[in-house]
């Protein structure tokens, strides 16, 4: 071996080193680069300041009425938002019931909370959300344990959107693993009917979906027979993502090695053993980050249901913005929901990245 | 069942096979009794996989009858399950499941095919794999392991399931020439106990050693069958003759 003092004393060239070395190399690399640079510079100055100015130094975030907030504020008046913050979170649901959404909300959170702890990945985790969500029923309708009735027409706000989100990916996805491997099945006729539906409902808009279910399906269930407009909404929201999620599970499962099902067949594992175990845990791993891309998109998606008159948390907004005693703070209304949405998607892209990185086991072959 | 006596564990009669219009298997006849060790070799693409892939239903022959430990191989499911029950295979690329550990890889099937207790499909999977001699590797995952190591643990894996015939798809050709020993040994000491086994290898001093016929196959037929000693010495035909001057140098 050579001497090992000659290679250990070479340091390296003061400019690529240090933040001066980091910001040449990053930041003024080229002529290009360079002219990028100065420009995001530039938007950023004239943009940031500007918001932080409006959104915290010149807000105003207690205001008797709406004339006073105006008066006051040089920027945003957050005293809206507080006004209207029960309006907005739970939409028409009974004034003096809100404790009971509210509980609900709590209930959801924690749910999802605890399914993505690994701890409780086992069997009880469906028991707990069968209680969890008979216990959202009963809280949200009430009608028993002398709670008043209150009917879902004047269920809304972030409930609603959880209600919706979370029982469409909960039915969304199984049934999407079933599309999609029954897309790959060998049987014609599976195989067709999985294709002729994931083809039918992915081309078509939600919207579309959503007016359908509300709109037409009425015109052809006999006179008498009337589910209701959540219920339908909550079917079309599952029917939609389902084929979304199918294709994205096909994914997974095409990009495994065909070995692995050979070996699978090989051990004399039957068709259900051979997926539950060794495809389904394999393929569903490798498409978590479209996995979780859909999940986002369904969850967004449920702010359409606007279309056939649910009250879901954008649309309890937009109906506290029509207040004549508050008008034109649509700016900081859309803020604070847009606040709502964001955190949870943060947390799913979050949760999705770190999930990936305890499930990973190794280098792949 | 119907092969304790002495009669055949394999019986490919007149199978034959096609991909489209292409034939891969013509009139294959090949009988296997219990404990007899064969290599399998010929020209890349001549149809030596597809012929043991025909034996665990990996692939489907077309015509011709097969029966592995006296169970008729139709496509009723019960008797593929059944056969690959007692027919282990072992993969070029090993193809270990890489979401489970070593032992888990072991016991998977012992545990839901052969709905041994999990206590017990453990405890045999050590065994197995002090055989193969990487114990220690138990709680590893496959990834973590050289590739040496990784086919002497898929060979563990069919072992765990005890079958009556094993079946080797080039065992050594993916690995390094420093590991190809290492699986050969376990081979080796497999041969040893008496198991069927059929290899497709280019391991002539493997086939000298342990073979007691040797099978040359070219353009989807049997071409030339003897014991390797003979079929060494004295090929009798041309395509023989040209296939072992190439590999032999
Ligand atoms: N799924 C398939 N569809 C069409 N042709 C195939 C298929 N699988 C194999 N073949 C063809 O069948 C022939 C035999 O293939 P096989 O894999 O059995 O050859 P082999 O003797 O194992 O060769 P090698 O030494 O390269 O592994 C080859 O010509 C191959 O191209
Ligand atoms: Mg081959």
């Amino acid at each position: 071996m050579t001497a090992p003092t000659a290679t250990t004393e070479l340091k390296p060239p003061a400019l690529s080193q240090g933040w001066l070395g980091w910001a040449r190399e990053n930041l003024f690399a080229g002529p290009l680069n360079t002219l990028l640079t100065i420009l995001t510079v530039w938007l950023l100055l004239a943009t940031v300041p500007a918001f932080i100015d409006w959104a915290l130094l010149k807000a105003v975030w207690s205001a008797p009425t709406a004339s006073v907030c105006r008066e006051a504020a040089g920027g945003a008046c957050w005293a809206f938002v507080y006004e209207k913050h029960r309006l907005i979170l739970f939409g028409l649901y009974p004034f003096e019931e809100h404790w009971r959404p509210m509980l609900v909300v709590v209930i959801f959170l924690a749910m999802i909370g605890l399914s993505c702890l690994r701890r409780f990945w086992t069997p009880w985790l469906a028991l707990y959300w069968i209680v969890a969500l008979t216990a959202v029923g009963i809280l949200m309708w009430g009608g028993v344990l002398g709670l008043t009735y209150v009917e879902n027409e004047r269920w809304g706000g972030l409930p609603l959107t959880l209600i919706l989100s979370v029982f469409g990916i909960a039915f969304a996805f199984p049934l999407s693993i079933l599309l999609a491997l029954g897309r790959r099945s060998n049987m014609p006729a599976i195989k067709a009917l999985c294709v002729i539906y994931i083809e039918l409902i992915r081309g078509v808009p939600l919207i579309s979906l959503l007016f359908m279910a509300s709109v037409m399906l009425p015109l052809f269930l006999p006179t008498g027979v009337n589910f209701d407009k959540l219920l339908r909404a909550q079917i079309a929201i599952i029917l939609f993502a389902a084929a979304y999620l199918a294709e994205v599970v096909r994914g997974g499962l095409q990009a495994l090695p065909k070995g692995q099902y050979e070996a699978a067949d090989a051990l004399g594992l039957s068709y259900w053993q051979k997926t539950g175990l060794i495809i389904l845990p394999q393929a569903l791993k490798l498409v978590i980050p479209p996995l979780v891309n859909t999940f986002i998109g369904i969850f967004k998606d449920t702010s359409l249901v606007v279309i056939i008159g649910l009250f879901d948390l954008l649309n309890s907004l937009k109906a506290s913005l029509v207040d004549p005693a508050w008008p034109g703070f649509s700016a900081e209304g859309y803020i604070a929901v847009s606040l709502i949405y964001f955190a949870l998607c943060y947390f799913m892209s979050k949760y999705s990245q770190a999930l990936e990185a305890r499930l990973a086991t190794g280098h792949k072959r | 069942m119907a092969s304790d006596g002495a009669g055949p564990v394999i019986q490919m009669r007149n199978v034959n096979k096609w991909y489209g219009q292409f034939h891969v298997l013509k009139n294959i006849n090949l009988q296997v009794s219990k404990g007899e060790r064969i290599v399998i070799c010929g020209p890349s693409g001549s149809g030596k996989s597809t012929m043991i892939r025909c034996l665990n239903r990996l692939e489907e022959h077309q015509a011709g009858d097969i029966a592995v430990d006296g169970i008729q191989l139709t496509n009723d499911l019960k008797n593929i399950e059944k056969i690959r029950r007692e027919v282990g295979m072992v993969f070029q690329h090993f193809n270990l499941f890489p979401h489970l550990t070593v032992l888990e890889n072991l016991t998977l099937a012992p545990i839901w095919v052969r709905k041994v207790p999990k206590a017990e499909a453990e405890a045999s999977a050590m065994t197995y794999l002090e055989r193969v001699r990487i114990p220690e590797q138990a709680n590893k995952y496959p990834g973590q392991l050289s590739g040496g190591q990784q086919q002497r643990v898929a060979i563990a894996r069919s072992l765990c399931m005890n079958p009556k015939i094993m079946l080797f798809d080039e065992p050594t050709s993916a690995l390094d020439p420093e590991m190809v020993k290492e699986v050969l040994d376990v081979m080796i000491s497999l041969a040893e106990t008496g198991m069927t086994m059929l290899c497709v290898t280019h391991e002539m001093g493997f086939a000298r050693q342990v073979a007691n016929r040797v099978i040359f196959m070219d353009y989807g037929e049997i071409i030339e069958q003897n014991k390797p000693e003979e079929f060494f010495r004295n090929p009798q035909n041309d395509r023989t003759k040209l296939f072992l001057s190439q590999i032999l140098h």
